[in-house]
């Protein structure tokens, strides 16, 4: 069943010239994971703040963005302010852009907690100490106790992952939710996030350009190349056997264990020239959006 | 020469509330030209190490030296050789870069510091610099007119660093500087940094959880648990040949694709 339908959807930023999203359409379906890979300033983040309904006022809109069946770019402020954080969440790329710099995490999760559902102070402390446990942030009450600039960046991006996922939502967007983490964390979170995804059947689009994370964590891929979609597919099949100039460059250069220490890595402008990918991004822009694989 | 000397350097946060012990004697010894890697779980010290190199928090015990010198905040003339020798990318650069300011003053900041603006081999030429650095990380030098919320998370890093590079810095201090960027722009800035490594004799230390880029860019490596020092030394052999067990987990957490 669809979840999320993106439909020709543009966003463009007045004084620019060149729109940051052109004519994107796209399918998340209920459950399933979606990676969306792309160069940065592909248009990542602003597709992704145009579904949660937070691009700045000076951002320009046309399409639609229809969640379970509502089409949210004509949603009131307060209908949108009740779904956000309870079936539609996000985790942000840098996370003091979720953070309120002068409130305790832990009283912030419990506003969360308690903004969306009906439950007591104390239980809605005891929900964010058992997420909070969860997503490894130890030890739980001094944690809970820091103000975000007394934490260091992988421990408020875990804050919050955890609300995120706190309050049983359908769709989860995370916007590279692991670049601030080390290595054995993030395989720890990603794994935390497949297991909350899984238990409550969240769907997620997952934006990030590492491609060994996105192949773990997704069913599917879109990549998106100057605000267009320009392939989509099973994630090893795209993966596997990129069609797209772009993503066999993006491929390519993503294996940096190949290069011997200190030798120049790769770039994209090696495998093509520009004048290619603007080409063959004008003819391909028109693929299908990807269906759900069966699992 | 060396660039930075520790030595038992432990530093501890915070009053009655919240007491953490960020990092616990800690020794380090970074001689010019070489490429540091930092790695370590989340919360293990990695920042505050930088920002005490960087001269931006003192230790609670312990020495830190520059070129020699004691890394005296009090000193007019110490402060004036670390912010001319030494500059820092933090790690999340919407709360480090000024949203009011655009981006070319924000990288030309650097440039017109007074303690900066003497120094013979400083490019008098704001302008120019300016646009030479934004090339140099893959950005294009109209951006100069643009405020940093109007760029991408990738494009904010590069900003950073771009600001960084501005005044020829000799030591660059880099809170994991690519883990925002695609591969694509990831391999340009490494190799941008490797060559002025070798063409400027830059020293690089860099705290990052990618440890593909700890392999393939830094000649050394220090492996930090919960504020304390768990191995160090070149990265062939302690990536290669790991001393501590904490060090193998790190190396065997490393997120692979299934098919390759
Ligand atoms: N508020 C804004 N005003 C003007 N331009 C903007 C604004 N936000 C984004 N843009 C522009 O839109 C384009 C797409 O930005 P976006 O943040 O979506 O990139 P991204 O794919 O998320 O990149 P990254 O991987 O670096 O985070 C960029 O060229 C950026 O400069
Ligand atoms: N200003 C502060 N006040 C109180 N505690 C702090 C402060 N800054 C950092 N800490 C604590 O010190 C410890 C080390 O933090 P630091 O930022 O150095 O970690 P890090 O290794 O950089 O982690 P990450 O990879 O998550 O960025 C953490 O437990 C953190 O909560
Ligand atoms: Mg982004
Ligand atoms: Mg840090």
């Amino acid at each position: 069943m669809t979840l999320l339908a993106i439909d020709d959807l543009s966003v463009d930023f007045g004084r620019h010239h060149r729109p940051a999203l052109d004519h994107v359409s796209l399918l998340v379906d209920a459950g399933q994971r979606l990676g969306l890979v792309g160069a940065s300033g592909s248009g990542k983040t602003v597709l992704a703040s145009a579904v949660m309904g937070l691009l700045p006022d000076n951002a320009h809109l046309t399409g639609t963005v229809r969640f379970q069946g509502r089409d949210l770019t004509r949603l009131p402020d307060a209908a949108f302010s009740r779904l956000r954080g309870q079936d539609l969440t996000m985790v942000f790329q840098e996370p003091m852009t979720a953070l309120d710099p002068t409130m305790k995490v832990g009283r912030q999760a419990s506003e969360v907690r308690r903004l969306h559902t009906r439950c007591s102070a104390a239980q809605a402390r005891a929900k964010v100490d058992e997420i909070f446990t969860r997503v490894g942030l130890d030890p739980v009450s001094q944690i809970a106790d820091a103000y975000p600039h007394e934490l260091s960046g992988g421990q408020r991006q875990r804050v919050v992952i955890a609300m995120a996922v706190m309050n049983n939502p359908s769709l989860v967007i995370c916007d590279e939710p692991t670049t601030a983490l080390d290595a054995m964390v993030q395989a720890t979170v990603l794994a935390l996030l497949v297991e909350e995804l899984d238990r409550v059947d969240a769907a997620c689009l997952f934006i990030s350009h590492d491609l060994d994370v996105v192949s773990s964590m997704c069913d599917d891929v879109a990549v998106i190349h100057g605000g267009r979609i320009v392939e989509t597919g099973g994630v090893d099949e795209v993966l596997d056997r990129p069609r797209h100039p772009y993503t066999q460059g993006l491929v390519a250069t993503a294996r940096i264990d190949a290069v011997g220490p200190g030798q120049r890595l790769p770039v994209i402008d090696d495998f093509s020239s520009t004048s290619d990918l603007v080409q063959a991004a004008s003819e391909q822009c028109d693929t299908p959006a990807p269906t759900r694989q069966d699992r | 020469m060396t660039a930075f000397e520790m030595t038992h350097v432990s530093m501890t946060y915070g009053g009655r509330r919240r007491r953490v012990r960020a990092l616990d004697d800690v020794s380090l010894s970074v001689e010019e030209h070489q490429k540091w890697g930092i790695v370590g779980q989340s919360g293990s010290g990695k920042t505050t190490l930088l920002k005490i190199l960087a001269g931006l928090a003192s230790p609670t015990s312990g020495q830190v030296r520059l070129f020699g010198r004691d890394l005296d905040l009090k000193s007019a003339d110490v402060m004036a050789e670390l912010r001319s020798s030494v500059q820092m990318v933090f790690q999340d650069p919407r709360s480090s870069l000024n949203p009011r300011m655009k981006i070319s003053s924000i990288v030309s900041e650097p440039l017109r510091s007074p303690l900066v603006r003497n120094r013979p081999d400083m490019p008098t030429d704001h302008a120019a610099r300016v646009a030479e650095v934004l090339r140099a990380v893959g950005l294009p030098p109209d951006c100069g007119d643009l405020y940093p919320h109007e760029l991408s998370g990738g494009q904010r890093q590069r900003i950073a660093l771009a600001r960084a590079l501005a005044p020829h810095p000799r030591i660059l201090l880099a809170d994991e500087p690519v883990s925002a960027m695609d591969v694509d722009v990831r391999a340009q800035v490494l190799n941008l940094l490797n060559s002025l490594v070798d063409s400027m004799g830059l020293t690089l230390i860099m705290v990052t959880h990618d440890l593909s880029v700890v392999r393939h860019t830094c000649d050394h490596v220090l492996v930090l648990n919960q504020g304390r020092v768990v191995e160090w030394g070149p990265t062939s052999t302690v990536m290669g040949d790991p001393r501590e067990e904490y060090t193998r987990q790190l190396l065997a957490s490393t997120i692979r694709r299934r098919t390759v």
